[in-house]
C-alpha cells in the first residue's frame, strides 16, 4: 500500500535532485532554470499530498498559485538569460565570474 | 457556515485600499508610459510619486480601532502594518527622487525602473499585511521578481546581467526552500493561516523533528532574503553589479520587505517555538556580524563595501529577533528602520557624485571630497559615523537598543561579540572619512546633481542627526506598535 510517507519521500527526492542539479551543473544556465522548475514541482507534490492527507483544500489552492508564479519566474529567468547572452555570447555558468572579493 | 454561503461573501476591501490603489495606478502608469515620448518621461515619474502619495493617504485615512482581517483571513491591517507601509512609501519616494538624475544621465530614464519599483513596493505592502503563508509567498515573489528585473534592466551592461542572473538563480533556490519548508509546516500544523499556525505550534514540542525540519528550510529562505551569512553570496555581487539606483532600492526599501517576512512568519506564526529558531538565528547573526565586518575592510568598491556592511547590520537585526523578548523585537524593528534611513543616504551620496560615464562607486572617488563640497562631505561624515555606531547619531541608538535587549535576555557574550565586531567595522567607515578629509582630491570638478536631490539628501542626513539627538520619539513609537501586536 502506498501511503503519505511514500509520496513525501518522492517529493523530497525530487527536491534533493533539483538542488544537486543546481550545485553540480557548471555548464549551462538553462539547466539551472530547469532545476528551479523541478524544485517548485517537488513542492507542489508535497502540497497536494498533504492537502489530500489533511482533507483541506487550501494546499491545492496554493499549488495553483505556485504554478502561476513559477511561470512568471521562468519568464523573467529566460529574459535575463537573453540579456546575458546578448552581452556575453555565452551562457556558461563558469564564465559568470567577473566580480570578485 | 457552509461552503455555498462563504463562496458568495464579499470580502471587506477597505483594509486593502492602499494595495488596490497601487495596483490600479501601476497598470495605469504602464499604459500611459507607452504613449509618452522620451522628452516627457517626467510624466511617468510624476505619476509614480502621485501613486505613492495616494497610497499614503489611503493608508493614513483607514484607522480602525483594532486589528482587521479580510479576504478570508489572509490579509491583516494592524497598527504595525500601517506604520511600516507609510514608511515604505516615503522611502520609495525618496529612492525614486534620488534615482532620477542618475537614470537620465545613463539613458535609462524610462518607465521600467519606476514601474518595477511600484510593483516591488506592492510586493512589500502585501508582505507587510500578510496573514497566511499564501500571501507571504505571493508578496515575497512579487517583490523578488521585480527586483530581478530591476537589476537586469540596464540591458547593455554585461556586469548587471551577470549579477541579475546570480541573484535570480540564488533567489529562486531560496524561494524554493522557503516553499518546501512551508509545505512541511502545512503538514505539521494543518493550516496556512498564520493565526492557526501559531495556535497549532503552541501545542507542539519545540523539538518536534518535523517542525524543526520545516523551520530550517524556512530559515534558509528568510536568511537569503535578508542576506545573512551563509546565504549572503548574492549581496556583494548584486550591490556592485546593479545600477546604483537599483542598489539603492534593494539596500533600502526592499529591506523593509525582508523585515516584514521575518516579523510575520517567525514572530507571529512561529513565535511559540522561539527557542527552536532562536538558536538557528544565533548562528546566522554571529557569522553575519563577523564575516560582514571583516570582509568589508578588504573592499575597494564602495557599493561592494556597503554590501558587506549590510550583511553586518543584518547580523544586528537578527540579534534583536533571536533574543525573543518584546524588547528585542522592538529593537530589531528600530534597527531596521534606522538602517534603511542610513542606507538611503549612503547610496544617495554615490548617486550625487556620479555623472555621465562616471559611477563614483570606488572608494578613491570620495578622495578629498571636503575640498570639493564641504556640505556633502559633512553629509557623508554623518552617514558613516551613524553606520559605525558613533554617538549621538541614529545608528548608535539602534545598536544600543539591540545590545541592551541582548544583555537583558542574558546573552551578554553575544552583545560583547557584537561590540567587538562593530569596532572592527568602524575601521572601514572611518577610512571613507579619512579619504574625504585628509587626502588631496584627485579631481576638482564641482558636484553635479539637481537641487531636489541635494535638498532631500541634506534632509535625509538631518533626519539621521535629529533622530540621533532626540531618539525617544521613534523608540516609543515602536514600543507602542509591538505592545499592540498580538
Amino acid at each position: 500500500m502506498i501511503g503519505v510517507a511514500h509520496y513525501l519521500t518522492l517529493a523530497g527526492l525530487l527536491f534533493a535532485l533539483s538542488v544537486a542539479g543546481i550545485f553540480l551543473n557548471r555548464k549551462n544556465v538553462i539547466i539551472l532554470l530547469m532545476c528551479i522548475e523541478l524544485m517548485l514541482l517537488a513542492v507542489n507534490f508535497n502540497f497536494i499530498t498533504l492537502s489530500r492527507f489533511l482533507g483541506d483544500a487550501a494546499g491545492q489552492v496554493f499549488v495553483f498559485f505556485i504554478l502561476t508564479v513559477a511561470a512568471a519566474e521562468s519568464a523573467i529567468g529566460l529574459a535575463i538569460l537573453v540579456v546575458l547572452f546578448r552581452s556575453r555570447r555565452s551562457i556558461n555558468v563558469e564564465e559568470l565570474d567577473s566580480m570578485k572579493g | 457556515m457552509t461552503v455555498g454561503e462563504s463562496a458568495f461573501l464579499i470580502p471587506e476591501f477597505a483594509p486593502a485600499a492602499a494595495e488596490i490603489v497601487v495596483l490600479c495606478m501601476a497598470c495605469v502608469v504602464l499604459v500611459v508610459d507607452l504613449f509618452v515620448s522620451d522628452r516627457h518621461r517626467w510624466i511617468t515619474y510624476g505619476l509614480c510619486l502621485l501613486t505613492l502619495l495616494m497610497a499614503a493617504m489611503a493608508t493614513a485615512m483607514y484607522v480602525p480601532r483594532e486589528t482587521v482581517l479580510t479576504f478570508s483571513g489572509t490579509f491583516v491591517s494592524d497598527p504595525l502594518a500601517r506604520v511600516l507601509k507609510l514608511f515604505t512609501y516615503s522611502v520609495t519616494a525618496v529612492v525614486f527622487l534620488y534615482s532620477k538624475d542618475y537614470l537620465r544621465e545613463r539613458e535609462l530614464f524610462r518607465g521600467e525602473y519606476y514601474l518595477l519599483g511600484l510593483f516591488a513596493t506592492l510586493g512589500i505592502m502585501v508582505l507587510i499585511s500578510a496573514h497566511s503563508m499564501l500571501t507571504v509567498y505571493l508578496g515575497l515573489e512579487l517583490l523578488s521578481l521585480s527586483l530581478y528585473a530591476m537589476v537586469a534592466f540596464s540591458r547593455d551592461d554585461p556586469v548587471a546581467a551577470e549579477s541579475a542572473m546570480k541573484y535570480f538563480v540564488l533567489g529562486a533556490i531560496a524561494s524554493g526552500c522557503f516553499l518546501f519548508g512551508t509545505s512541511i509546516l502545512y503538514g505539521v500544523t494543518g493550516s496556512l493561516d498564520l493565526g492557526q499556525i501559531s495556535r497549532a505550534v503552541a501545542t507542539l514540542d519545540g523539538l518536534n523533528i518535523h517542525l524543526l525540519f520545516a523551520l530550517s528550510f524556512i530559515l534558509v529562505g528568510v536568511g537569503f532574503k535578508f542576506g545573512a551569512v551563509p546565504f549572503h553570496m548574492w549581496v556583494p555581487d548584486v550591490y556592485q553589479g546593479a545600477p546604483t539606483s537599483v542598489t539603492l532600492f534593494i539596500g533600502s526599501a526592499a529591506k523593509i520587505g525582508s523585515l516584514a517576512l521575518l516579523m510575520r512568519v517567525l514572530v507571529e506564526g512561529l513565535g511559540g517555538v522561539q527557542e527552536s529558531w532562536g538558536g538557528m538565528l544565533l548562528v546566522l547573526s554571529i557569522l553575519s556580524m563577523g564575516i560582514g565586518n571583516v570582509v568589508a575592510i578588504a573592499q575597494t568598491n564602495l557599493k561592494r563595501m556597503l554590501g558587506y556592511s549590510t550583511i553586518s547590520h543584518v547580523g544586528f537585526i537578527l540579534m534583536g529577533f533571536l533574543v525573543g523578548t518584546r524588547e528585542g523585537i522592538e529593537a530589531a524593528l528600530y534597527y531596521t528602520i534606522a538602517y534603511v534611513i542610513m542606507a538611503a543616504a549612503a547610496f544617495g551620496m554615490i548617486l550625487l557624485l556620479s555623472r555621465r560615464g562616471f559611477e563614483a562607486d570606488e572608494l578613491e572617488d570620495f578622495r578629498g571630497l571636503n575640498a570639493r563640497s564641504r556640505w556633502f562631505a559633512g553629509v557623508m561624515l554623518v552617514v558613516m559615523f551613524s553606520m559605525a555606531g558613533v554617538p549621538p547619531f541614529l545608528g548608535f541608538w539602534a545598536k544600543l537598543a539591540v545590545l541592551g535587549a541582548a544583555v537583558d535576555a542574558g546573552l551578554t557574550w553575544l552583545a560583547v561579540a557584537g561590540v567587538i565586531f562593530s569596532v572592527i567595522g568602524a575601521f572601514y567607515y572611518l577610512r571613507v572619512i579619512k579619504l574625504m578629509y585628509f587626502d588631496e582630491p584627485s579631481e576638482t570638478l564641482k558636484l553635479g546633481g539637481g537641487s531636489d536631490l541635494k535638498l532631500v539628501l541634506s534632509l535625509n542626513a538631518a533626519l539621521i542627526v535629529l533622530l540621533g539627538i532626540f531618539p525617544e520619539g521613534l523608540i516609543s513609537l515602536f514600543n507602542q506598535l509591538v505592545m499592540s501586536a498580538p
